[in-house]
């Protein structure tokens, strides 16, 4: 059985925007707020694909993207100390501190910093190389915060005491309700992050439609999976009946994955976190637990980082990227000073960001 | 970074299992998972399965994109 290869039929592709061409009426615009769903969208060429009036804008769910400047600049500072290994996801590494440094930077001048696929494999680094900390940069939303908890636990289990994680987890919901609150944008339908979900599941999100009658489906990843999630919408818009659709149900189910919930609480609690583009926002944040202090990077290590003297440094926009208020191409240094080589801002630096999707599939 | 692809599952050890990605073979985490069986598909991320994909609900969505083609 393939049973993915019928999600990448292009005559189904072809066939489902037939009918959304066929069902379009007025103006439209969709915000897909999953980084991943960015980059899936700009591959497939989605948005040049869809009717003409159906307009996609990218929300804040790229993590690289809406890390605090301050928390970049603390990732950068740990590096430089002493007996001390970062463990970090791929994307973190060109991601510019508030003076121009990155972690990159940081490993030329001698700081040990290791690319990881999973915490997993962090906790084998501290294991190996017992006389360092080993510390992990836990970025990521509700999908992989789990992960990380569940690394603390293992650690705990197994006796580790040279493992540290530096959380700046952050929670999708109160982002989207934060987008909204600023009423900066007017949207039409909210397309629903499929891996966050499968963590949090549907339910987690009836307070769009509830509470701010916005139209709302989930979706996974391959290109018949969005066109679904947006044909949804489309239809919820038409039928004036804002809705939580669950397109994505080979994977989400309407409670989550409870045990990823309780393993995610186990070890952090909510907390305010700080968003680029979108400031602090109250508990959409996940800070460890006193109980496991131990384990935190923050409390461990004593390092005081100033608030950024420039708050939006080399004047980049990700700030207004994240927030849909600009497309990347309206930012003066887009493409010509800054490129995925040499990024700017972190929109740039991972392949989720707005800026490095419209570059990196030349979308113009 | 909420990238997570499906995997089939071919053993279970324990909490572990080795699963296929097309061809690519990793050792993964069933701790979230604990219910699935060798053969079936399950979401991975960062070396973790977080779901368990319902070969039924796959099932479903194809048969129904196969009505539409049909039309
Ligand atoms: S193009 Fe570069 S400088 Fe401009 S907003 Fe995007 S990341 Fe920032």
């Amino acid at each position: 059985m393939n049973l993915m290869a019928k999600y990448k039929d292009p005559s189904l592709f072809r066939y489902i925007i037939k009918n959304m061409s066929d069902l379009s009426v007025q103006p439209l615009t969709f915000m897909e707020f999953c980084g991943t769903h960015t980059q899936a969208i700009f591959k497939h060429s989605i948005r040049k694909l869809l009717p003409k009036n159906i307009k996609m804008l990218s929300g804040p769910g790229c993590p690289v993207c809406v890390t605090d400047q301050k928390e970049i600049d603390h990732s950068i500072a740990l590096s430089h100390l002493q007996g001390v290994i970062i463990a970090t996801f791929g994307d973190f590494l060109k991601v510019p501190g508030s003076d121009g440094s990155n972690l990159q930077k940081a490993r030329a001048q001698g700081a040990d910093i290791r690319v990881v696929y999973s915490p997993l494999d962090a906790i084998q680094i501290a294991q190996k190389n017992k006389e360092k900390k080993v510390i992990f940069l836990g970025i990521g939303f509700e999908t992989t915060a789990p992960i990380v908890a569940a690394s603390i636990l293992k650690a705990v289990k197994e006796n580790i005491s040279n493992y540290y994680v530096f959380s700046m987890h952050k929670l999708t919901p109160p982002a989207t309700k934060a987008i909204l609150n600023l009423g900066e944008i007017k949207l039409d339908g909210i397309l629903g992050p499929g891996h966050v979900s499968t963590i949090i599941g549907s339910l987690a999100w009836e307070f769009l439609p509830s509470i701010y009658n916005m139209p709302f489906a989930i979706s996974g990843f391959e290109a018949i999976d969005i066109l679904k999630g947006l044909e949804s919408l489309l239809k919820q818009c038409i039928d004036k009946k804002p809705q939580v659709i669950n397109t994505y149900s080979r994977s989400v189910k309407p409670e989550g994955n409870t045990r990823a919930i309780n393993t995610m609480f186990e070890v952090f609690y909510e907390d305010v976190a700080h968003w680029r583009g979108l400031g602090a926002i109250p508990n959409s944040g996940l800070s460890i637990k006193s109980s496991y202090r131990e384990f935190d990077a923050k409390h461990q290590f004593d390092i005081e980082i100033p608030d950024s003297k420039v708050l939006y440094s080399y004047g980049c926009q990700c700030h207004e990227v994240i927030r849909g208020l600009i497309e990347p191409p309206e930012c003066r240094y887009y493409k010509n000073i800054c490129t995925p080589d040499n990024p700017l801002g972190a929109c740039m630096v991972s392949s989720e960001g707005a800026c490095s999707a419209y570059y990196l599939y030349s979308y113009e | 970074m909420c990238v997570a692809v499906p995997a089939k599952i071919v053993s279970i050890s324990g909490e572990e299992a080795m699963v296929d990605f097309g061809g690519l073979f990793r050792t993964i985490s069933l701790l979230f998972t604990p219910e699935a069986q060798v053969e079936d598909y399950v979401i991975v991320h960062a070396g973790y399965a977080i779901s368990l994909l319902t070969e039924e609900e796959a099932l479903e969505t194809i048969s129904l994109l196969d009505k539409l083609e049909q039309k």
